[in-house]
């Protein structure tokens, strides 16, 4: 390194990083806090919903997806679950009646 | 099947989490299907290191217990896209992992990856002794310090003893020596173990060291694994490592201090990238 690089590099430098250990910190443990008093509803929120959409479509536990992303002042919650297509006799009957 | 890797310490604060990241990242990087999973049940960190704590939904124990599938419990890495983390449960005790639910969970991630790297508790309580029951391979990370050495020791006997490997007689656990943190200028000095030192006491093969660097903090606080950081010496050091991990001959670098330039180095250029 030259005498010169020096001054590029103090240029180039990213922002320091101990703001955003704080800011993620303080997310964090927000929700973690939260979850002490207070069972884990996720497993349950999760069955639950599964139970309810079963109950109008056959769908395949296997094909749920749920992601969450914590924010600081708001999450998000998505939960996919992908529904089959018409079963096979009704795509049939739906052929006959076109046919 | 996949390998399986344990990354253990006997000892605390001494790179485990780090060198977990690290490592998968490095793995995955390299087109390698690669799952890290935290077994440090009720203190997680990984996924800090990892910088996807925002984003779990279910762990381990939620697997094991029927909760939830592992699919659901799996995060996939935005950077890597053949890397996914599996955390571990911040509310449970460690009772809640089971032998038998740790067993299921690596044979069912054995169908789908490469590498399964398993980020241990410190200590040989039992969150660690599962860590390390299913491993085909070891690193070791240790620091050249004495207490790091001895609790070093200690972990290998363990492997040598109540790994599964060693349970059915079977070929032992590959083991593998990670040297952290280490700081040559002070080990010139003769204020730290020298490396020879510490290759001398452990006796097994050597496969990186890491320099004590100031990119190791920098990563953590952005929840950025080290490797990403290509400029940073422990960045290389870790690159290096999975490199020999994978059969490459690489030799070791960041070995010796860095020789003095000239008078402008001295006054401004000492800090460790």
């Amino acid at each position: 390194m030259s005498w010169l690089d020096f001054f590029r590099t103090r240029k180039q430098a990213d922002p320091p990083s101990a703001s955003q250990a704080k800011e993620r910190l303080q997310i964090v443990l927000a929700h973690e806090r939260i979850g002490r008093t207070r069972e884990d509803f996720l497993p349950r929120l999760q069955q639950e919903l599964v139970a309810v959409v079963a109950r109008y479509v056959a769908i395949d536990p296997g094909k749920v997806n749920i992601n969450l992303d914590r924010g600081g002042d708001m999450s998000t919650l998505e939960i996919e679950i992908e529904l089959p297509g018409p079963p096979q006799e009704v795509k049939l009957q739906r052929a006959a009646a076109a046919g | 099947m996949a390998q399986v890797i344990v990354v253990t310490s006997g000892k605390g604060g001494v790179g485990k989490t780090t060198t977990s990241a690290a490592f998968a990242t490095g793995l995955a990087l390299r087109g390698k299907k690669t799952v890290v999973i935290d077994f440090d049940v009720g203190l997680r960190n990984l996924d800090l290191i990892m910088g996807v704590e925002r984003r779990v939904v279910f762990d381990i124990v939620n697997v094991i217990q029927g909760e939830a599938r592992l699919n659901q419990a799996l995060i996939r890495d935005k950077r890597v896209d053949t890397l996914s983390i599996l955390p571990a449960s911040q509310t449970r005790d460690k009772d809640a992992l089971t032998k038998e639910g740790v067993q299921k969970v690596i044979e069912e991630l054995s169908a789908d990856f490469d590498y399964i790297l398993c980020d241990s508790p410190a200590g040989i309580e039992k969150g660690a002794l599962l860590a390390l029951y299913f491993a085909d391979q070891a690193i070791v990370v240790t620091n050249p310090e004495v207490s790091s050495v001895r609790d070093s020791d200690r972990i290998l006997g363990v492997l040598q003893s109540k790994s599964k490997r060693s349970e059915e007689k079977r070929e032992k656990v590959k083991e593998h020596l990670l040297v952290t943190r280490f700081d040559p200028v002070r080990a010139e000095r003769g204020e730290m173990l020298k490396l020879e030192d510490v290759r001398e006491i452990l006796a097994i093969p050597l496969l990186g060291v890491v320099p004590e660097s100031e990119s190791v903090l920098r990563a953590s606080n952005t929840g950025t694994p080290v490797i990403m950081d290509r400029e940073s010496v422990a960045g290389q050091a870790y690159s290096d490592a999975v490199g020999r991990f994978l059969g490459e001959e690489l030799p070791h670098r960041f070995l010796e201090p860095e020789r003095k330039g000239g008078l402008f180095k001295r006054l401004f250029g000492g800090r460790a990238a």
